[in-house]
């Protein structure tokens, strides 16, 4: 019997490091996107909130694309 | 019974699994997205039967090695099919009355090592196989995708602490439609794929097939459009219980607990992990609940859960072997299982209705289906 330990710590640490930075990426969009909404409401307009969401969400349907690249050539 | 007949009623039981399968594992993917009411709970169930769908046609690499090494395929007869696959449907049945989420890929693998024991002993089962390829990954993978679930929880809640919460709920409510349809595509084509290969290899022991085949084409289309439909039936027992019973889940929690599932299936997929993505699933919920504070984790529920998945195996092999050995015995064995087998699923619908979970009260929560009355079927 052979257990393929690191095949099995490079799925935790792959799985670990993917989930953190993506979930970051959003809720760093979100910030983002509400800082905006709180902005224009006071009637300014927050550019560094605008490109730091785009950019955010940009980056997430990057990753969510690799995912379904992986999926259907997997 | 003439070999043809046979490989016939092992065809339409593969697709009656099949259909379970998806009933079962709607949950998966949609139990959060539901819970937090990203989407509605018929347009979940509808999406995910497309993923599904789509998901079968996609892939048929795991198909090629049904039972992965985990039983020797020479000892393997339609009728030892035929039994395991009754087995896994039964414990699937089972389960879903309970609203217990279990591996339907356990069931089945438990029904084909009780079916191929009995019939070719216990050297035609690969016990070294079955730990390395089933047992670890059903321990490390539920924890590995809580972990990671549970961090990512934490990290949201964090960072948009100080965004407006409307704002919050409704972003990460969006965001969950992109990532509960990841997890349905991803289910798609690993748990379809699994019936593919078994009528491909019934069909390979019949002679209909050469050796070494891959699925032709229809199998795909019948696999395909038989677990999604039972995707849209939606399995609403095991839905509630993954959505509600274990924790109750919010929009970030949902969506952590969703990119978590699918890196997790996609990273050990890619290196040749056959996981359960129930487990996966779970683990995540599980995760989500811990990584936000104050979040009550019913552990009750959750150890009813870890219950469930040490019996599925064996459960589904008892089953399997009875089922195996009694459908060996020529043409009116097979009968009289394919009649038990119908009966029991009959009795579990029956069941059900006396107490219904659908579309409709999926989102209650004043009366847990682990609490149901007992089955009768």
């Amino acid at each position: 019997m052979h257990i393929d330990w690191s095949s099995l710590g490079l799925v935790a640490v792959v799985a670990l490091v993917a989930t953190t930075v993506l979930v970051a990426l959003f809720a760093t969009g979100i910030q983002a996107l509400s800082r905006r909404e709180r902005a224009a409401e006071a009637g300014r307009s927050d550019a560094v909130a605008t490109v730091t969401a785009g950019t955010s969400f940009l980056l997430c349907a990057a990753i969510v694309l690799y995912g379904i690249y992986l999926i259907v050539l997997g | 019974m003439e070999s043809s007949l046979l490989v016939v009623v092992v065809i339409v039981t593969a697709l009656a699994f099949d259909f379970t399968n998806g009933f079962h594992d709607t949950a998966n993917a949609m139990a959060t997205s539901i819970a937090t009411r990203a989407l509605k709970p018929k347009v979940a169930v509808a999406i995910s039967a497309v993923l599904n769908l789509a998901g079968a046609f996609l892939s048929v690499e795991v198909a090629k090695t049904i039972s992965s090494g985990i039983v020797s395929e020479s000892g393997i007869t339609p009728a030892v099919i035929f039994g395991g696959l009754i087995g896994a449907i039964v414990w699937n049945l089972l389960t879903w009355f309970l609203g217990l989420p279990s591996s339907s890929s356990h069931a089945l693998f438990g029904g084909l090592i009780g079916a191929t024991w009995i019939a070719a002993g216990s050297g035609a089962v690969h016990f070294g196989v079955v730990f390395e390829k089933v047992i670890i990954p059903a321990l490390a993978s539920p924890v590995i995708a809580g972990l990671a679930a549970m961090v990512a929880t934490y990290l949201a809640y964090v960072m948009t602490r100080r965004a407006k919460q409307a704002s919050t709920t409704k972003g990460f409510r969006a965001g969950q439609i992109v990532t509960a349809s990841l997890v349905s595509l991803a289910h798609g084509t690993n748990d379809a794929q699994k019936t593919m290969g078994v009528i491909t290899l019934v069909l390979i022991t019949g002679n209909m097939l050469g050796t070494g085949s891959g699925p032709p084409i229809w199998v795909v289309a019948a696999c395909g459009i038989a677990m999604a439909a039972g995707t849209y039936i939606g399995g609403w027992r095991v839905i509630r219980t993954l959505g509600k019973g274990l924790t109750d889940i919010q929009s970030p929690q949902g969506f952590a607990a969703e990119v978590s599932s699918t890196a997790v299936i996609l990273a050990s997929s890619h290196l040749g992990f056959a996981l359960s993505t129930t487990h996966v699933c779970s683990g995540s919920v599980l995760g989500a609940g811990l990584g936000r504070r104050l979040a009550e984790v019913r552990w009750g529920v959750a150890g009813k859960m870890a219950v469930a998945w040490l019996l599925t195996l064996p459960a589904a092999a008892v089953v399997g072997a009875i089922a195996g050995e009694t459908a060996s015995q020529g043409s009116l064995g097979t009968i009289l299982v394919a009649a038990a087998g119908l009966v029991i699923a009959v009795g579990f619908y029956l069941a059900s209705r006396r107490n219904p979970v659908d579309a409709k009260n999926v989102n209650e929560t004043e009366q847990m289906p682990a609490e149901a009355p007992a089955p009768v079927g």
